[in-house]
C-alpha cells in the first residue's frame, strides 16, 4: 500500500477532538485513536491510513471536513 | 494541538458559560443571549468566508432581538459601546475605547459572557473575514481549505478542482446547522446527534479561524499570560477559549 494519509498538528485542534475525529472518521477503537492523536501531538505528524492514492484522498478530504491537517504522500 | 482549556476562575466562569451535556438524543446546551449573538456572528463569518451561498436565514426566527428577551436586561452586543470606528481590533493605536469598556483590562474574561466589553461589529472586525475567496491570500482559508500534497503543487491543484467545492458546501451546510439550531435569543436548544456533529464541526472551524487571527501558537498560554493589556487580541481570548471549552463538552456529550 504505496499512498499514506497524514495528520500534522496544529495549536488549535483540541486533543479529545481529534481522538473522536479519528474513531468516527476510521472507526479505531479508543486506544488507537488516542495513541495516534498523541503522536501527532508529540511528532508533529502520525500516519493515520493508507492504502490506495483515491482512498487516501477520500481520507484527506473527510479529515479536512472536520479540519483536521491532513495531507496525502507516497510512502517510498 | 490543546488539552481542554483552564479558564483562570474556573469555578465561577463555569458557572457562566454554556456548555453541552448528553442527553438521550444528542445534547444539550443553555445558551445565554450574549453567546447565542457571538456564535451566530462567527459561524455567520465563517459561511460568508467560504463563499458557499448562504440562505436568507435571518427571518428564520421570530422578531425580538436578544436584548428585549434578555431577563438580566444586558446591552445587546450588537451596535453599542467598544471600539466603535470600525477599525476594530487593528487599530493598535487607539486603546482607549476599549479601556473605558474594560475590553482591553486581563482578567475580565468574565466579562464576555455577561455581554460586557464584546462588541460584535469589533468581533467582525477582528476575525477580519474578507471577501476574497483567493486562498494564497487569506491564511484563514488556507488552513480551512488546505493543501491535500505538501510539496507537490500540481498535486494538490487537481485534488483542490474536485474536493473543493464540497468541502466549503459541507463546512457551509454545519455552519447552517447550528445557525438554524440556535436562537437569536439564546435559551436551551436540543440536538440530535447528527445535529450536534455538524455543531463541532462548525465551532472547530470557527476556532481554527480565531486561532489563524489571534496567532495562536503551542505556547499561546504563555503568549496570553504575557499579553499587554493593550494587546488588541486581549478582549478576544476569553472568547477563543470559552469556545475550546463549549467544543470540548460537546465531544464529551457525543464520546
Amino acid at each position: 500500500m504505496p499512498w499514506v494519509t497524514i495528520v500534522w498538528n496544529d495549536p488549535v485542534n483540541l486533543m479529545s477532538y481529534v481522538t473522536y475525529v479519528f474513531q468516527t472518521v476510521f472507526g479505531y477503537a479508543k486506544p488507537k485513536a488516542e495513541k495516534l492523536m498523541l503522536d501527532v501531538h508529540h511528532k508533529g505528524k502520525a500516519v493515520v491510513s493508507s492504502g490506495a492514492r483515491e482512498a487516501m484522498e477520500r481520507d484527506a478530504e473527510t479529515l479536512h471536513g472536520y479540519g483536521l491537517w491532513a495531507t496525502i504522500s507516497h510512502d517510498s | 494541538m490543546t488539552d481542554t482549556p483552564e479558564p483562570n476562575e474556573a469555578g465561577s466562569l463555569e458557572d457562566l458559560m454554556a456548555r453541552f451535556r448528553s442527553n438521550a438524543d444528542g445534547a444539550t446546551a443553555r445558551f445565554a443571549p450574549v453567546e447565542a449573538a457571538i456564535i451566530r456572528d462567527l459561524v455567520g463569518q465563517v459561511i460568508e468566508l467560504i463563499g458557499a451561498d448562504a440562505p436568507d436565514d435571518t427571518d428564520a426566527w421570530p422578531a425580538g432581538d436578544a436584548s428585549s428577551t434578555d431577563p438580566a436586561g444586558r446591552t445587546d452586543p450588537t451596535g453599542r459601546t467598544g471600539p466603535s470606528d470600525g477599525t476594530g481590533w487593528t487599530d493598535t493605536a487607539d486603546t482607549s475605547e476599549a479601556d473605558a469598556t474594560g475590553a482591553g483590562a486581563p482578567g475580565r474574561r468574565d466579562g464576555m459572557l455577561d455581554g460586557g466589553p464584546i462588541d460584535a461589529d469589533a468581533l467582525a472586525a477582528m476575525v477580519g473575514f474578507s471577501d476574497n475567496t483567493e486562498l494564497p491570500d487569506d491564511p484563514v482559508l488556507a488552513r480551512l481549505l488546505p493543501d491535500a500534497y505538501r510539496d507537490d503543487p500540481d498535486a494538490s491543484g487537481e485534488f483542490r478542482r474536485y474536493t473543493e467545492s464540497g468541502l466549503r458546501s459541507g463546512k457551509a451546510a454545519a455552519a447552517r446547522t447550528v445557525l438554524a439550531t440556535l436562537p437569536p435569543a439564546g435559551g436551551r436548544i436540543r440536538l440530535s446527534e447528527p445535529e450536534a456533529q455538524a455543531w463541532l464541526r462548525a465551532l472547530n472551524d470557527v476556532r481554527l479561524a480565531l486561532g489563524v487571527r489571534l496567532e495562536v501558537t503551542d505556547d499561546f498560554d504563555d503568549q496570553v499570560a504575557n499579553m499587554e493589556p493593550d494587546d488588541p487580541r486581549a478582549s478576544y481570548i476569553g472568547v477563543y477559549q470559552w469556545l475550546a471549552f463549549l467544543q470540548e463538552t460537546l465531544v464529551r456529550a457525543l464520546s
